[in-house]
């Protein structure tokens, strides 16, 4: 049986330097007819000769760093853009969940909604009849299904969106982190869903920054790391040792949205003991003229294997943000980090005019164990206990 | 099962398999934009019947009553609505289909399908508008009692249409892919549709000019062509057969470049826009 999915020799270049604006003015264009073409050698390559087979019904996860190549990946996969060079031969039908939603007009009802989305994401006019009744009942949203979509709040648009997605029936799914989105009962659902679409011998590609999701769902891991392909094959052998050789992260100069950059995190040389306060600096750099709307802002902790310890929602302060020409500075504290000693993952998650995303491993965080000079106790190993250090206090009379 | 590969574009297609696969699309755009139009207008789709009826009358008074332009012996609001009919199938057509691979750009961001579907259903938004507008013409017709021949109607009528969608195709996919690379088109094309409202003979007759140059630029123009056809319906004259078939070569080579310029950039649509 040949594989259902052959990349052979993915190569993607972009141009960066000159080309980074999102569209060209012909006025660009004329006047770069007379300059030096000084942006030829700034050719970038996101993907770099990538080559692996999917086996029919297995469930393989693309991990690796901010810009190791995977959205490219993802994007060449549903043919959204072409490779420069090299081929991939599909043996089915793509359909991704990174494009729930897509197509959804604000004007139109929910019905409506179900039949123009469904059609975008390849399906037929008579799959979405059979499945009308299946898809308003997964959403919820029985109630509002003639509303027009703009009445919806974003949650119920998102359940919409993900319950058309889920009704697809591709050979091949192509699922990028959706998951952290709608109310517990509905990420449940959604849960199951995938479970079901994974059990039912469909060939899965999972993007995730969650190790222990890709390890639960997972069968073989892609390793991708500056556009190169690491290592390919069981999740079991290759996660652990992906987990402990990467975690080089320190990300500075990171493009947030076309016009933010964060410039700066600093966690006081990244290393604390237990309990103690850790001082946070946070500089982002705009572009343009005037800052943009934030509208959402916070500082993540994760495990080294993508498990979210906590945020720090930085949002109850914008007030306190410092503006200095074009760069906006925000200095705190994070109080007593009562983490067990370990290493950690420092994330941001942001929302500027609208656009909310979340950025992972910018920087790592040591955490040393406690120097406590009274210990009566040795402590347990810190794989035992857990992310937070507890403290009782016991009652003496 | 489907077995396709991904690979660099290569060679030239206009992937007519692929538009056959995906031919659901096209309705589904063209209903989707034909609703959103007109969904918060209370008139609602009423503004497709009263846009041309509204120009019409405003021509009239201009042009007939004002100016005294000559209509080949029929009156003028006949004359004004038969070429406006054609004229807002182009500028409708062509200013939708320009604007629409830009304002579909999320759309086109997220998800492959032929991108050609875009650009075509947004013509179709304007036939859509077409067909409303012509109980107008129809209503007009029987007012001032014009006698048209059947046979004609059913020839000449459907000859002009197909003439003025390939010409409107062409150009509008060429703008669109050329939109998306350079927004200044945006700028340009009001200018441009309205420069041209004024050099086709929408509004005036096509034989006002005596000039051998501007008589053989009206014979190479397609839309021209066009609402020639779909004038002598019922005035009588004889069509200008070598004038349609210059009209016809014009239209058609006009629909390669497009498509060809179209289907070269469309690739790296996703990229730029």
């Amino acid at each position: 049986m040949k594989p259902i999915l052959e990349v052979k020799n993915i190569t993607k270049e972009f141009r960066i330097g000159a080309h980074r604006e999102s569209y060209l003015s012909m006025r660009d264009s004329i006047a770069s007819v007379f300059k030096k073409r000084s942006a030829e050698g700034e050719n970038f390559l996101a993907l770099n000769d990538v080559s692996f087979d999917v086996e029919e019904g297995q469930s393989v996860g693309i991990i690796g760093k901010n810009g190791a190549g995977k959205s490219t990946l993802l994007k060449i996969l549903s043919r959204i853009t072409p490779p420069t060079k090299g081929k991939i031969i599909c043996r089915g039908r793509v359909a991704s969940l990174l494009e729930v939603g897509t197509g959804f007009h604000p004007e139109l009802s929910g019905r409506e909604n179900i039949y123009m989305n469904g059609s975008i994401l390849g399906m037929r006019k008579a799959e979405i009849n059979k499945h009308f009744d299946e898809i308003v009942d997964f959403s919820g949203i029985e109630k509002f299904i003639d509303t027009p979509l703009k009445r919806y709040s974003s949650g119920m648009q998102l359940r919409l969106a993900f319950s058309v997605a889920a009704h697809l029936e591709p050979e091949i799914m192509v699922i990028d982190e959706v998951l952290a989105v709608g109310d517990a009962e509905f990420q449940k659902k959604c849960l199951g869903k995938m479970d079901e679409v994974s059990k039912s011998g469909r060939t899965v590609l999972f993007v995730s920054h969650d190790m222990n999701a890709i390890e639960q769902l997972c069968t073989k891991v892609v390793i991708l790391k500056k556009g190169q392909l690491l290592q390919y094959g069981d999740t079991h052998k290759l996660i652990s040792d992906y987990i402990n050789e990467h975690k080089d992260f320190n990300q500075t100069n990171l493009r947030l949205t076309e016009h933010m950059k964060l410039t700066r995190l600093d966690l006081k040389n990244g290393e604390i003991a237990s309990g103690e306060d850790l001082p946070f600096a946070l500089t982002l750099e705009c572009s343009t003229e005037a800052p943009p709307q934030i509208t959402d802002l916070c500082l993540l902790l994760y495990s080294l294997k993508g498990v979210r310890v906590g945020i720090i929602d930085l949002r109850p302060h914008f007030d306190k943000i410092r503006t200095e020409g074009n760069s906006m500075v925000l200095q705190g504290l994070i109080k007593n980090l009562n983490l067990v000693e370990g290493e950690y993952a420092v994330g941001l998650y942001y929302g500027f005019e609208g656009i909310r995303k979340e950025i992972l491993d910018i920087t790592l965080l040591r955490i040393k164990p406690l120097a406590d000079p009274d210990k009566k106790v040795n402590p347990y190993l810190p794989q035992y206990r857990g992310f937070v250090e507890l403290i009782s206090n016991i009652k003496t009379d | 099962m489907t077995e396709y590969e991904i690979k660099p574009k290569s060679k030239f297609s206009f992937g007519l398999k692929e538009l056959i696969q995906y031919r659901e699309l096209f309705y589904f755009f063209t209903w989707r934009d034909v609703k959103v139009k007109y969904k918060q207008a209370a008139l609602g789709i009423l503004w497709a019947i009263l846009q041309p009826l509204v120009m019409m009358v405003m021509f009239t008074l201009i042009f007939s009553k004002a100016l005294n332009v000559s209509s080949d012996g029929i009156p003028y609001p006949v004359f004004a609505i038969s070429g406006l009919l054609i004229w807002n199938i182009f500028s409708n057509g062509l200013i939708n289909s320009a604007n629409s691979m830009v304002t579909n750009a999320n759309i086109i961001k997220k998800i492959y399908f032929p991108r050609l579907i875009i650009p075509m259903s947004a013509i179709l938004t304007a036939l859509v508008d077409f067909v409303f507008a012509l109980i107008v013409y129809v209503a007009i017709l029987i007012y001032y009692q014009q006698g048209i021949s059947i046979a004609k109607l059913f020839i000449y009528l459907p000859l002009s249409i197909l003439l003025t969608i390939v010409t409107t195709f062409g150009l509008g996919s060429f703008l669109a892919a050329l939109n998306v690379k350079f927004r200044d088109f945006q700028y340009v094309l009001p200018f441009f549709i309205q420069f041209l409202l004024f050099a086709n003979p929408v509004l005036y007759s096509a034989k006002a000019f005596s000039d051998p140059w501007i008589s053989f630029i009206m014979k190479a123009n397609p839309i021209a062509s066009a609402i020639q056809l779909c004038r002598s319906i019922f005035t009588g004259s004889v069509v200008d057969w070598q004038a349609v078939a210059m009209g016809s070569t014009v239209a058609v080579c006009l629909l390669f470049i497009g498509v060809f310029t179209f289907r070269k950039t469309e690739a790296y649509f996703a990229d730029l826009a």
